[in-house]
């Protein structure tokens, strides 16, 4: 254990705890215009008495408090992050910085077109820039997150079918499909069928030629898959879904094996959503903001939620006569300030800087597997793509499972990969470096999963322990599921 | 490394990719950009926006004082750069901070519980709808058509699809209000929720209490939206409601062109495994010590999937740490103070305007917000007027309401400057 | 584990005891064991109507839920409140004091249909193995 030392942190009171009546930690400018008496302009009863239980702290220890639970945190900041699925890459600076640029930052949803040119073009310029990365022949960019994408994709497949005759009633999703999958297929409407994975692990295309008939809306699949397998047969899956006009949605988490070395537009795909958080660099902060912009072929685009931007003699408009969009699925544009940061990334890589970045994703993740395949089971053999899957029926024989393996990781100074995902391996581990990572930091962290194997064999109960050496203890899930506490009501006497 | 791999070419990494599902074209993006480039292309965008103007635009987007120390400790790398904290050991910065604002929410609005974020106040309005649903057992929404329009249509996508119904309840044409004879009229033992807004997207403040009392006797749930957070800090909290949603964009960032924004989704203790979301709970470690982690999980989709309470995965975790960060900055004083300045500055702008040649259209209370029809000059001209001399007007309402063509709304918030105010009051004014 | 020999089992893990025209319904040892720390469990009210095999209830644990399945078809005429504050009484007491609800029993012959301890300790070995 050469990457991790005891190192100490501060501990910290509640925001609440550290109040104290009086104190403040702000200042406004006095009033330039009369004040307004709330009671007599609002009436007693529309005013409120004090927000009970509010803080009151004085700014040094705003900033100590939030200074001090940052510490109290693993990020990318701090090393290699390898969740599978989930894609955690370096997040630039630069993309903060553009992102707050004053006329960017400022900007009002509904200040009028003609005062906004530049921000037309800034989505005019993803959207040009997805549609080619995608292979597809427009983009909406207003989803908030790949859930979100998916959402707007299912209803734009729903429309899309109606418009033929019928939307249909089902829709099919692999086994080795993210939850969110089947949960949009529910919100969306859609009853869910569950397609079994084969040996490979890949769709398996007997049970899929019998599972669609013409009540099938739409499969629904991530491609390379959740074990990280490039679906070879996509092209014949998409083909199925057709003869039976039914489409093909493609769940683009995990894109970042893609980029500039195939299109999901060219292997058969109708609708696909990009996560800007995972493949595009924006940072996910602690669980978002994301974006999920939605990509699709020419015979939906009538379908996208509006507005669309529409390129003109006098310039960039927004064009809301679309009677065939299914309307809009947020607010304004989406989340402007992330589409901001993507595109900083993408000119920032350019054409062959996105594809380089792929090929170097792959190549970690390789080697990755290559470094593990001696101390951890593999349950598929076909070659890994971005993110490698093991499992733990080696280490469970010694009673330890991927959850303790994972958070023995934490010990040795790694985030844990993915656990227990995809749900079609039992005791996944899933594996995903991403490109950020130098040979170095990868070799760090093979030597630390080995270490992990050997102690599991030399000693299974420290790495069911596990973590010994972080500043909380194992957390007791089950207690706060039992007795949920989910707001601070006073400590109690 | 390609060689320890016993691979010759990097291509030979793809080769699971049939051939003819390979990419045979580079693709179409220029080559890559130094960051003076790009910092270039960004100033170039900005320059051709409304940089430096005055504005009066509110109508869900709001500009409001925002101290320093909110982006420098939002910024910092070990809350930017860090995941979902599902590993607890590793993430109780995280965990504790979004208790702190689940608390914060709940104390903000009145009720015993709020969820780590939604995507923003327009998205919060359905899956509130589909949690009334469930509670309920009922499906039919009735929305005040005063809520705001967006919010109203991103619900009408999500319900439409699913053949689902909603309706409409009006507003009261002298106050603004909610009309509370349609309310009662449209009522049937089909509704899942009454959906008011408060204030409402005419600034106007509503009588949550009465409408309560009427969704309650029906069997149905009623369901708050606060869109401008800011009149959280003076406005009685809506405790009569079962659930609030809305937006605390006021509190976490600006305006930024729409997004991201974060939503908020509270509630009564008795509806919490039908909350959409992630939840943090306190809890202990194995040495006794307290500490958080995400909990009731079994509610969401990577657990439940298609009978999860909703398909919400990322949420806005990063903006809602932002508003954390401003709610305890501004803290229990603070907010009051900010309420109250929005409240003076927009009395103010409207008696001003008033004494033009201008009507309010509205007599209802309200509070950063307001309506006004121009009479001497048609809204157009005024905003026309106004752009002329570096001022982004009101927003004509004739885009979302036939009804209201002509009319502008109007809001002021702490930063708006009374010289601005004045300067755009001229606007309204007969022509010398 | 000895599953006690006066129940009946279900393929889905309920166990039945019948007493007096009263069966009570709980799920079995092996059940709880699967599911690991029972947080949370979801019943029907008094008064509705089970139908054999239907769903009736869920038992969550912190990071999964199992739906429960009627073993037989029948009235609900009470219910475990004590699970409601003691959902941990599943996983200490499956067979006993974890009970989820008592039914009257519209059909006998439903319950000759389901396995007895022996057939069950063998079918969970068998599944066990797989």
């Amino acid at each position: 254990m050469t990457r991790v030392r005891q190192h100490q942190t501060q501990d910290e009171l509640l925001v609440f705890e550290r109040s104290s009546p009086g104190k403040v930690g702000y200042q406004l400018p006095a009033l330039d215009v009369p004040a307004a008496d709330p009671v007599e302009v609002l009436g007693k009863e529309r005013v409120r008495e004090s927000i009970d239980g509010f803080p009151e702290v004085s700014e040094v220890e705003v900033v100590r408090h939030f200074t001090r639970l940052s510490t109290w945190n693993y990020a990318i900041d701090l090393g290699l992050y390898p969740l599978g699925s989930c894609t955690m890459k370096y997040n630039p600076r630069l993309n903060e910085a553009v992102a707050r640029i004053e006329g960017i930052v400022d900007a009002h949803p509904y200040q009028p077109e003609s005062m906004a040119q530049g921000l037309l073009r800034i989505q005019r310029t993803l959207e040009t820039y997805l549609a080619d990365i995608a292979g597809m022949d427009a983009v909406t960019l207003q989803p908030a997150a790949g859930a979100h994408g998916e959402l707007t994709g299912l209803l734009m497949i729903r429309s899309y079918l109606e418009s033929q005759g019928s939307p249909r009633r089902v829709v099919l999703i692999p086994d080795s499909a993210h939850g969110t999958n089947p949960a949009t297929a529910a919100i969306a409407g859609y009853e869910t069928r569950e397609i079994p994975s084969n040996r490979e692990g890949m769709i398996d295309l007997a049970a899929l030629r019998l599972a669609a008939d013409d009540s099938v809306a739409a499969l629904m699949v991530t491609n390379p898959n959740t074990v990280g397998i490039f679906e070879r047969d996509i092209a014949a899956v998409a083909d199925i879904l057709h003869r039976q006009g039914a489409l093909l949605y493609v769940d683009g988490a995990n894109m970042n094996a893609l980029v500039g070395i195939a299109r999901p537009g060219d292997f058969g795909a109708d609708v696909m959503h990009l996560n800007l958080h995972k493949t595009f660099s924006t940072p996910h902060g602690g669980g978002g903001p994301g974006a999920g912009p939605v990509a699709v072929k020419a015979h939906l685009e009538s379908f996208l939620p509006v507005p669309r931007i529409r390129e003109e003699a006098g310039g960039l408009r927004y064009d809301w006569d679309r009677p065939k969009s299914i309307g809009r699925v947020r607010a304004f544009y989406g989340n402007f300030g992330v589409l901001v940061r993507a595109l900083a990334y993408i000119l920032a890589h350019g054409g062959d800087g996105l594809r380089n970045a792929t090929v170097d994703a792959v190549l970690n993740a390789s080697y990755i597997r290559r470094g593990l395949e001696d101390d951890y089971d593999l349950p598929y053999n076909a070659p890994s793509m971005h993110e490698c899957i093991f499992s733990d029926a080696r280490q469970a024989k010694y009673g330890v499972k991927t959850g303790d393996i994972a958070k023995r990781l934490i010990d040795h100074g790694f985030h844990p990969y993915t656990v227990s995902f995809p749900l079609i391996v039992r005791g996944a581990l899933m594996i995903e470096p991403t490109e950020t990572e130098s040979k170095q930091e990868l070799d760090e962290f093979i030597e630390a999963m080995r270490a992990i194997a050997r102690e599991v064999e030399a000693d299974p109960r420290l790495v069911r322990s596990a973590p010994v050496t972080t500043r909380t203890n194992r957390v007791d899930e089950t207690l706060a599921a039992r007795k949920p506490v989910l707001t601070w009501r006073g400590t109690p006497e | 490394m390609l060689a320890e791999l016993g691979l010759e070419a990097a291509e030979d990494l793809f080769a699971s990719i049939p051939a003819q599902l390979r990419q045979k074209e580079p693709l179409g993006i220029p080559d890559g950009q130094s960051e003076y480039e790009i910092r270039d292309f960004f100033e170039s965008r900005a320059s051709e926006s409304a940089r430096g103007y005055a504005c009066f635009l509110g109508a869900g987007a709001y500009s409001h004082f925002r101290p320093v120390v909110v982006d420098s400790l939002a910024t910092r790398g070990e809350f930017l750069t860090a995941y979902t904290p599902y590993q607890a050991e590793i993430s109780q910065g995280i965990l504790t901070s979004i208790f702190e604002f689940q608390t914060m929410v709940a104390q903000l609005t009145g009720m015993d519980v709020a969820n780590a974020s939604m995507y923003d106040g327009s998205t919060a309005v359905p899956e509130a709808g589909m949690m009334a649903a469930r509670i309920t057992r009922r499906q039919r929404l009735l929305v005040a058509r005063s809520i705001h329009p967006e919010y109203r249509q991103v619900l009408e996508t999500y319900y439409r699809h699913q053949r689902l119904p909603t309706s409409t309840v009006n507003w009261d044409p002298r106050t603004g209000q909610l009309d509370l004879e349609d309310l009662e009229a449209s009522l049937s033992d089909d509704v899942a929720a009454v959906i008011v807004q408060s204030p409402n997207f005419f600034g106007i403040i509503e009588h949550i209490g009465e409408a309560a009392e009427l969704a309650h006797r029906s069997g149905a749930l009623l369901v708050v939206v606060v869109s401008e957070a800011a009149s959280l800090g003076l406005l009685a909290p809506p405790v009569e409601a079962d659930i609030v949603v809305g937006e605390l964009q006021s509190f976490a960032h600006p305006t930024s062109y729409g997004g991201p924004y974060v939503g908020i989704l509270a509630t009564k203790d008795r509806y919490i495994r039908q909350m959409p979301g992630r939840l943090v709970g306190a809890t202990l470690d194995s040495d006794g010590r307290r500490a958080f982690c995400l909990t009731l999980a079994t509610r969401e989709q990577h657990i439940r999937r298609a009978k999860a309470t909703s398909n919400i995965c990322t949420n806005q975790a990063l903006v809602a740490l932002m508003a954390t960060i401003y709610m305890t900055v501004f803290g229990k004083r603070g907010l009051r103070e900010l309420a109250e300045q929005n409240l003076a500055k927009a009395h103010y702008l409207a008696d001003s305007i008033e004494s033009k040649e201008a009507e309010r259209v509205f007599s209802g209370p309200f509070f950063n917000e307001f309506v006004v029809r121009p009479t001497a000059r048609t809204a157009r001209e005024v905003n026309a007027l106004a752009l002329a001399s570096n001022i982004v007007g009101g927003l004509d309402l004739g885009r979302f309401f036939p009804e209201l063509k002509g009319t502008l709304l109007i809001c002021a918030t702490e930063t708006t400057k009374r010289a601005d105010m004045d300067r755009y009051t001229e606007c309204f004014g007969r022509i010398p | 584990m000895d599953y006690p020999i006066d129940y009946r089992y279900s393929r889905e893990h309920e166990w039945v005891r019948l007493e007096n025209g009263t069966a009570t319904v709980g799920i079995t040892h092996h059940a709880q064991e699967q599911l690991g720390d029972v947080v949370f469990v979801e019943l029907p009210s008094v008064g509705s109507k089970l139908e054999a095999e239907g769903a009736f209830g869920a038992v969550e644990s912190v990071k999964a839920v199992s739906d429960i399945y009627a073993p037989i078809s029948g009235d609900v005429i009470a219910v475990n409140e004590a699970l409601m504050d003691a959902p941990e009484l599943i996983n200490s007491d499956p067979h006993g004091e974890g009970w989820l609800v008592k039914l009257t029993v519209f059909d006998r012959s439903e319950i000759q249909r389901l396995l007895n301890a022996d057939q069950y300790t063998k079918y969970v070995a068998a599944e066990s193995d797989e």
